[in-house]
């Protein structure tokens, strides 16, 4: 370093250009790490400057935690549905926008209309998570002026004097706050791999084509392994908001930052924001925050090693 | 790497640091203080009055008034009328202020050492009071209650107040915070409904299962709640354990004692006649995931006959209440053999407005307590908030107020001194939230009454071990 920062003219330049970005983020990201690192062995009430050293308490507490475990066990589970569902419903979509159409004699095409949906199945990107759960909540409310219960009312499918009551039923809330994220998501996906497939030269569709490969044949043969990058990206992307999802949870479902009923819609953001925030145990918070950053860290590992392939080079 | 040691040189300099922040922002008043205070300011001040019995703090005629309150659920309608009404006995100049910014307004001032005369420290973005009662930020307000009364000069403020509003201004020893509005919780219906129906107010939960039982012959909800929230529905399971089981239920309860709930006959019995509500299908469709405002809401359009909740409810639902709705307050009906009468409530106070030690006109600020605490002025504020105060009988009688209060008022009147409240949910947040939790799957019909009894209880056994347990006692 110290040569670094005795060269005047273009080294002195460079440093300057990488000092200030790094200061920042050593300030506003590693520092709070540290420090949560920091708190997490103590009993600090987040209220007062004065607490106690308690060494692993907190993580021992926490392996005991059942509601923290149940998170924990959400998150995996939306960890595995939310890129699953929403990456797979965008490939399609994709691919019927860009690629679906009849074969005519121009060669590859969408399905009719294809602008008009791309703007469509956007939208729901465009809406804030505060809109989006203001919105669903409207859906999902558990009487009869809710727009789900009210259309299976109308169809006789449901008993009015028995409404379900989705966000307080407990095998049902997580799903339907699995929905929400999907159809938020699968507007920008679709995007993304839109801009990947158009990328991919015509020729080798208009070959596929010529070959006689059918649409399943042309998309999983040509246009699935050409997309791998973008997918795996997503996957990553995904998994990251499946380990979060704090907004939906605290402000769509019952309870102090959510998670319920009975936390059954629980996530490890919520229950650590509860222990902050209400019940004065920061410090406790703390040791779940430097969990779920481990967890994160290592799911993000492993989703990108086991999605290596061989790049394709078009 | 030397881990350990990197840590406690960290803890030691977040623990320096602290410190120092402690001691710069007394010290920076009293620079500040010191800057522009001293002869300046008896100079600008207003000069001191003689003390008299009629002016007990001395207030100055022709001075300045500075008042900042929270414009929250209550507006801030009845703070201007009482600043006319003090700018006219006393001929100051009052200066409004009404926002939900507390801190952001505030804070540099009371650092500055030029707080306001009266605050409303209320609201999201309130200052904590312990943090300006640590500073030195806050008056003593016992003057105000050992001054004599504006209604009757021979008792003092103090025995004007209902029972427990001083100890819920304490802080430290010291009576600092003026909790002003004065709370009762139970049940509510729209005496417009009932008289139709030709149904009268029950007495006994007997009585309250018939009303319901009709309602939902008449193709009505019997009682909606605030399924999203279940604080409210804990509201009617305490009540009820109160009134059977008599005071010592409720501080075994707040005392974390073993038998609180297991082996408590009142508990199970309080819990099984709410259960009976859920059992006989008698809860307003869907009302288990509403939220506060859309059940309210539902009830206000006559889709259940009651729904449980505290006097603040007709000024939160203002505008979504019917004009002919006739909003009526039920205190929770009896069980048999219960301890307490039919007209007991739960009671409690908050809104807290402070006096800074360091406002300019400070004598000034008290006498508006002072006169906050008058029967005049408590009428101003359950006409234009729609709610009470600690003054008791603190509304003229002649005074025409919107039903809910008006019906809060005789309640309350004819409760005496039968009003009680519940400790835990401050003292114990986890504790609360876990029996909210036991009670929103008992709402679902998902657990039953005895099992419900064994999650609060075990919620209590697990409070008893909170460091704060120690401290927390009630006789």
């Amino acid at each position: 370093m110290s040569h670094v920062a005795q060269g005047r003219g273009k080294y002195g330049f460079i440093a300057g250009f990488l000092f200030a970005p790094l200061a920042l983020y050593l300030t506003f990201v590693i520092w709070p790490y540290v420090q949560t690192f920091g708190y997490s062995f103590t009993n600090w009430t987040g209220q007062s400057p004065t607490f106690d050293f308690v060494g692993t308490d907190n993580y021992a507490a926490l392996l005991k935690d059942e509601v923290f475990r149940g998170a924990l066990w959400h998150n995996l589970l939306l960890l595995v549905f939310v890129p699953l569902v929403t990456i797979l419903l965008a490939l399609f979509f994709a691919f019927m926008v860009n690629a679906g159409g009849r074969g005519g004699a121009g060669g590859v095409q969408g399905v009719g209309g294809s602008r008009f949906y791309k703007v469509v199945y956007f939208f729901p990107q465009v809406l804030s998570l505060a809109i989006l759960s203001v919105l669903f909540g409207a859906i999902y409310r558990s009487d009869e002026g809710g727009l789900l219960n009210g259309f299976l009312t109308g169809l006789g499918l449901i008993d009015a004097n028995h409404p379900v009551e989705w966000l307080n039923e407990p095998n049902l809330v997580l799903w339907c706050l699995l929905l929400v994220v999907v159809w938020h998501g699968v507007g920008f996906y679709l995007v993304l791999f839109s801009a990947a497939m158009q990328s991919v030269p015509k020729d080798i569709y208009e070959a596929a084509l010529l070959d006689g490969a059918g649409r399943a044949q042309t998309f999983f043969k040509v246009t699935l392994p050409l997309l791998w990058d973008s997918v795996q990206t997503s996957a990553v992307y995904l998994g990251i908001a499946a380990m979060d999802m704090f907004v939906l949870v605290s402000t769509m479902t019952s309870g102090q930052f959510g998670g319920g009923p009975d936390h059954h819609s629980e996530v490890m953001s919520t229950v650590l924001m509860r222990n902050f925030l209400y019940f004065g145990k920061s410090g406790y918070a703390c040791a779940m925050g430097v969990v779920m950053l481990a967890l994160t860290m290592i799911l993000s590992v492993i989703t990108l090693r086991a999605t290596r392939r061989e790049r394709i080079e078009f | 790497m030397g881990s350990t040691g990197e840590g406690l040189g960290r803890r030691d300099l977040i623990k320096r640091s602290a410190a120092l922040g402690l001691i710069t922002v007394p010290t920076m008043s009293f620079l500040s203080a010191c800057a522009s205070g001293g002869g300046e300011n008896s100079t600008k001040g207003p000069a001191k009055a003689p003390v008299t019995k009629e002016n007990p703090f001395g207030v100055a005629k022709g001075g300045k008034l500075d008042v900042v309150v929270f414009k929250g659920g209550f507006g801030d309608d009845y703070a201007k009328a009482w600043e006319a009404a003090f700018d006219k006995k006393w001929g100051t100049t009052s200066s409004h202020l009404g926002t939900q910014e507390i801190t952001a307004k505030l804070q540099p001032r009371f650092n500055g050492g030029n707080p306001p005369d009266v605050v409303d420290d209320s609201g999201a973005q309130k200052i904590p009071l312990d943090v300006l009662g640590k500073g030195g930020q806050l008056a003593d307000l016992n003057a105000v209650l050992d001054a004599p009364s504006l209604d009757d000069p021979s008792k003092k403020v103090r025995d004007t107040l209902v029972d427990g509003a001083v100890e819920q201004g304490m802080l430290g020893g010291k009576y600092v915070v003026l909790k002003y509005v004065y709370a009762v919780s139970g049940f509510w219906y729209s005496g417009k409904l009932f008289k139709e129906k030709g149904w009268t107010a029950p007495k006994t939960w007997d009585e309250f299962l018939a009303v319901c039982t009709k309602a939902k012959e008449a193709g009505i909800g019997g009682l909606a709640h605030q399924g999203k929230y279940p604080y409210y529905i804990n509201v009617v399971i305490m009540d009820l354990i109160a009134k059977k089981g008599g005071l010592d239920a409720v501080k075994a309860i707040d005392n974390l004692a073993p038998n609180a709930f297991e082996g408590n006959a009142a508990a199970l019995a309080a819990v099984e006649a709410v259960y009976e509500v859920v059992e006989k299908g008698l809860l307003m469709p869907g009302t288990n995931g509403l939220t506060h405002t859309e059940s309210q809401t539902a009830w206000n359009q006559y889709k259940a006959a009651f729904i449980p909740s505290g006097s603040w409810l007709e000024n939160e639902q203002l505008k979504q209440t019917p004009e002919d709705f006739d909003m009526k307050f039920l205190p929770v009906p009896l069980l048999a053999d219960s301890k307490m009468p039919l007209e007991a409530i739960r009671a409690g106070v908050d809104e807290p407005f402070i006096v800074p030690e360091k406002a300019a006109n400070k004598a000034a600020g008290l006498e508006f307590l002072r006169s906050m605490l008058s029967r005049e002025w408590s009428t101003i504020f359950a006409q234009q908030a729609n709610s009470l105060t600690v003054v008791k009988d603190g509304v003229d009688p002649g005074v025409k107020l919107r039903p809910g209060t008006q019906s809060a008022v005789e309640a309350l009147k004819a409760a005496g001194g039968n009003t009680f409240s519940y400790r835990y949910p401050d003292w114990y947040s986890e504790m609360d939230t876990e029996i909210q939790n036991a009670s929103n799957e008992l709402m679902a019909q998902r657990i039953q009454p005895k099992e419900w009894i064994k999650r609060a209880q075990a919620a209590v056994n697990k409070a008893a071990q909170d460091p704060n347990a120690k401290n927390n006692k009630r006789s």
